[in-house]
């Protein structure tokens, strides 16, 4: 294996917009709220950023192409911006991109920004989109719970757990996001729920109901990175480092292969074995301190606990109605919310989660701040389909740990 | 001399019910009353004249060897397309040699009659698959929307007796104009009922059934059935005394439980007769429009050796009561539901791209790489096998008659559909090869992991702009696949 990235590349500042239905505010509203407290954060000066990475998932409502539109609302030094798009994995991607660009040498400092403007859609959930010329004649244009709700079926029935089992499993994980983006300022959703509630609501796509599925909102979120050697020279102490960075895309074996169920993410499985071993990382269940992961959907954080080797194959619905994922548990998951109530700005979530974690390695995250001195954080992205997609695994740490 | 090879047929899954139909209506038309009995098959949102007429051509091939099928013919007055092959699209979805030559029928109630009569006369140069098919339009509240019905036949007729040989057929034309549509009218119009009924059904009709008699020296009391596809209470009766023919050889003309198909009806009504006939039995069909085309077949000794899949009987067992006269309008379009933004989605067709695809698409042909046997949908240029991605190796593999079992699913109600919630899911074919497809004609309930599923060739969407009807295969529970889950 490549040497990998592990302590070769610090984060010097992040920042991040309040998210939510952001109906006054454009993208380049949002990406400047996040850069803003970025810059400061870092304690630079624009001049001092050699190249962007603009991370973006539907352009077409939103900002159109190329990485032009950060480069003007940030006003950037005519510096090389790209724009990346990879489904939900953008963010990640964009942060990637910058990441890399340090550790490679050609850029001392290099900026990532994720930014999504959903609320200009004219109606709930995520737009309806081509996925190109072939997909559309013989593909499904459903829904993105739709999508994700396919793995509930695939899930009770490789591992014969009852409907009523794992809809109680996953209710509790929307109940756990809700307690934990109540407290958190720049959440979407700052309202606690209750099962019932949860168990009761509509139906969008069997078996999810409306509280099974995550937040649409306005965000945006931004990473300025540096090497750990810049870092200091700035001024900078308690270094947050990157540990691993993996990105895994299905090359159509789930859908077009024989030996996938439908009950987990071959990616994910791929890329958390691949992020583990970059990180110098043996045992995740225990090493682990933070995990944000991406769900989307309810079934999709309860599974992926699964594919992350945190929970067994078959054992993450019981693990979750153990509380081990709650705030106060063992292995806490979406401290900030989740995509479920911090909200799921596409272009923005990936960057949006190493946010949280490295606020709480630097023990800043306020009245949700763990107290057991977070080491490794682990972020998680999932774009496109259970069986066709992009997963991303970011670990981020206290540097030499 | 040409004789009936196979025969099939298609009813569509859903029966409107006619009492609905007069419960809604009654207030403005009180006397479609006496008709308001029964049911009518109506077409899913996703069928067509060309989606039925591929239905009833798989129910007549079911497991024949297509390959000496020379000619295939589609005759209908609703067909989704006035210029781009019709019959060309069924070819397709059959996945019928590209050397077949295929034609389209129409512009007449007689067009399914004389299209089989064509479909005889041409046998000797090689067989032929004909179909017809029908989903005539009707204004709401009209007689017609409850003596209409959807449906489809099939036959695959070639030289020798088969299992039913043309006897003689008679032929008269004339330009009685009982009815007529101007090209690009959407409804009919009419003329009254009397005249049609005593100068055309009883004149052109009636002359034309005593002109096949005469002509083939066939006495009027050997007829065992009497098949006539004209919608109305007594027409058919009314057409046997005259011609002398015995009262119970009417065949039952199906109008109580799927309605009239129109140009496909004696088509579909001599489809059904063959499920019963014996050998000897004489079948006398009629088909009516600006004249008649009657045609006489005798069952042969091998009536009976060969079955359709379902046959009409199967596909009227399968129905489904629709007691929802909105449904029907909507589907229909005679109502504009408020679809919503996600309906917006554009689904204009790329041309080059459907014609480059359209095994794959049409034909749902997938690939099998002939290093591994590594079954796919679609055929790539790359294996999807993780062990051997071997490039340029995969032969085509038609799936669309192999059996499948649902390997996940789900009923999402957000995303656009014209009949909530959608049903969509990923589907194993037995022996390999799976691909993530939507159900249609599902109950709630009906699917499962594991669940039985059939493919069927429907309308995948139409686009709201152009009017192109874009066609793909979706999975339906098997017949008799009714289970918990």
């Amino acid at each position: 294996m490549a040497s990998g990235i592990k302590d070769k590349v610090a984060i010097l500042g992040m920042g991040c917009a309040k998210f939510g239905e952001r109906w006054n505010d454009d993208a380049d509203t949002l990406m400047v709220e996040a850069y803003t407290e970025a810059l400061a954060d870092a304690g630079i000066e624009t001049s001092q950023i050699d190249a962007a990475w603009l991370s973006v998932g539907f352009d077409a409502m939103n900002i159109g192409p190329s990485g032009i539109p950060a480069a003007m609302a940030l006003r950037l030094p005519n510096i090389a911006v790209t724009k990346v798009e990879n489904y939900c994995a953008s963010g990640t991607e964009a942060f990637r991109g910058a990441v890399y660009a340090v550790a490679s040498g050609a850029a001392d400092i290099a900026l990532a920004v994720g930014v999504e403007k959903l609320k200009d859609t004219g109606y709930g959930g995520l737009p309806v989109r081509t996925r190109g010329t072939m997909f559309d004649m013989i593909g499904v244009v459903g829904s993105a719970p739709g999508n994700f709700a396919q793995l509930a079926s695939a899930y009770r029935a490789r591992h014969g757990v009852a409907p009523e089992d794992l809809k109680r499993a996953m209710a509790h994980v929307s109940v756990k996001s809700h307690a934990n983006g109540a407290k958190n300022p720049k959440a979407h959703l700052r309202k606690p729920v209750d099962m019932d509630t949860v168990l009761n609501a509509p139906m969008i796509a069997e078996p999810l109901g409306l509280f099974d599925c995550c937040g649409v909102s306005d965000g945006a979120a931004v990473a300025i990175v540096t090497t750990p050697e810049i870092a200091r020279s700035l001024g900078k102490t308690d270094l947050v480092t990157v540990k691993a960075l993996q990105l895994s895309v299905s090359n159509g074996w789930e859908l077009q292969g024989s030996g996938w169920d439908g009950s987990y993410f071959h990616t994910t499985r791929v890329a958390a074995t691949k992020a583990y071993q970059e990180a110098g990382i043996t045992d995740p269940g225990s090493q682990v301190s933070l995990l944000e992961v991406h769900d989307c959907f309810s079934v999709t954080e309860l599974v992926t606990m699964e594919d992350l080797h945190i929970s067994r194959v078959g054992e993450g619905w019981r693990d979750v109605l153990d509380g081990r994922f709650d705030a106060d548990g063992s292995n806490p998951c979406q401290i900030d919310g989740g995509l479920k109530c911090f909200g799921h700005p596409i272009g923005a979530s990936g960057i949006r989660m190493i946010y949280e974690n490295y606020l709480q390695i630097l023990g800043r995250a306020g009245d949700r701040q763990r107290e057991d001195n977070p080491v490794f954080g682990l972020s998680h992205n999932l774009g496109g389909m259970p069986n066709q997609n992009v997963a991303a695994i970011t670990i981020v740490g206290q540097e030499g740990a | 001399m040409a004789g009936i090879q196979s025969f099939g047929a298609y009813v569509p899954r859903l029966r409107l019910q006619r009492a609905a139909v007069h419960a809604a209506n009654k207030w403005f038309a009180p006397g479609l009353g006496r008709l308001a009995k029964g049911e009518r098959s109506m077409v899913n949102w996703d069928e067509d004249v060309v989606t039925m007429a591929v239905e009833a051509a798989r129910d007549c091939l079911a497991d024949r060897s297509r390959e000496d099928i020379a000619t295939v013919m589609l005759a209908s007055s609703s067909a989704p397309f006035a210029d781009r092959q019709n019959s060309g699209i069924l070819k397709e979805a059959l996945n019928l040699s590209d050397h077949v030559a295929t034609i389209d029928i129409g512009m007449s109630q007689k067009a399914g009659a004389g299209a089989l009569l064509q479909a005889c006369r041409s046998a000797s140069s090689g067989t032929v698959l004909v179909t017809a098919s029908e989903s005539r339009r009707a204004r709401p509240a009209s007689e017609d929307e409850l003596l209409n019905g959807d449906g489809a036949a099939a036959f695959v007729i070639g030289e020798g007796d088969g299992l039913a040989r043309l006897v003689d057929s008679y032929s008269v034309s004339a330009d009685f104009v009982d009815h007529f549509r101007p090209e690009g009218e959407e409804f009919d119009t009419g003329w009254e009922a009397r005249w049609v009924r005593d100068e055309g059904y009883s004149k052109l009709a009636g002359n034309a059934i005593s002109g096949l008699l005469k002509q083939s020296g066939v006495d009027a009391s050997a007829i065992s059935k009497l098949i006539v596809g004209i919608p109305g209470k007594g027409i058919a009766a009314g057409l046997a005394k005259r011609a002398g023919i015995a009262a119970e050889a009417v065949a039952d003309d199906l109008g109580a439980v799927m309605g009239s198909a129109g140009t496909a009806h004696p088509l579909v009504m001599l489809a059904h007769s063959l499920e019963t006939a014996k050998p000897g039995d004489l079948l006398l069909v009629l088909g009516f429009g600006q004249g008649a085309d009657v045609l006489l077949f005798e069952a042969t000794d091998a009536i009976g050796s060969v079955r359709p899949l379902l046959g009409a009987s199967g596909w009227l067992e399968r129905g489904r009561q629709e007691p929802n006269y909105m449904k029907y309008l909507s589907f229909a379009g005679h109502i504009q539901l408020e679809l919503g933004k996600r309906a917006e989605f554009d689904q204009s067709p790329v041309l080059t791209a459907l014609y480059r695809n359209r095994k794959t698409v049409l034909g749902l042909v997938g690939g099998r790489c002939t290093e591994t046997g590594t079954i796919q949908f679609p055929k790539t240029d790359i294996s999807v096998n993780q062990n051997n991605p071997a490039i340029g190796t995969q032969e085509d593999y038609p799936l669309a008659e192999v059996p499948a079992r649902v390997m996940s699913y789900t009923s999402d109600s957000l995303t656009f559909t014209l009949d909530p919630p959608n049903y969509y899911g990923m589907i194993d074919f037995e022996g390999g090869g799976r691909m993530l497809t939507e159900f249609t004609d599902v109950d709630p309930g009906q699917v499962a992991v594991g669940a039985p599923m059939r493919m069927m060739f429907r309308v995948k969407s139409r686009d709201n702009r152009s009017g192109f009807v874009q066609y793909f295969w979706k999975a339906v529970p098997t017949v008799g696949s009714d289970k918990n889950g």
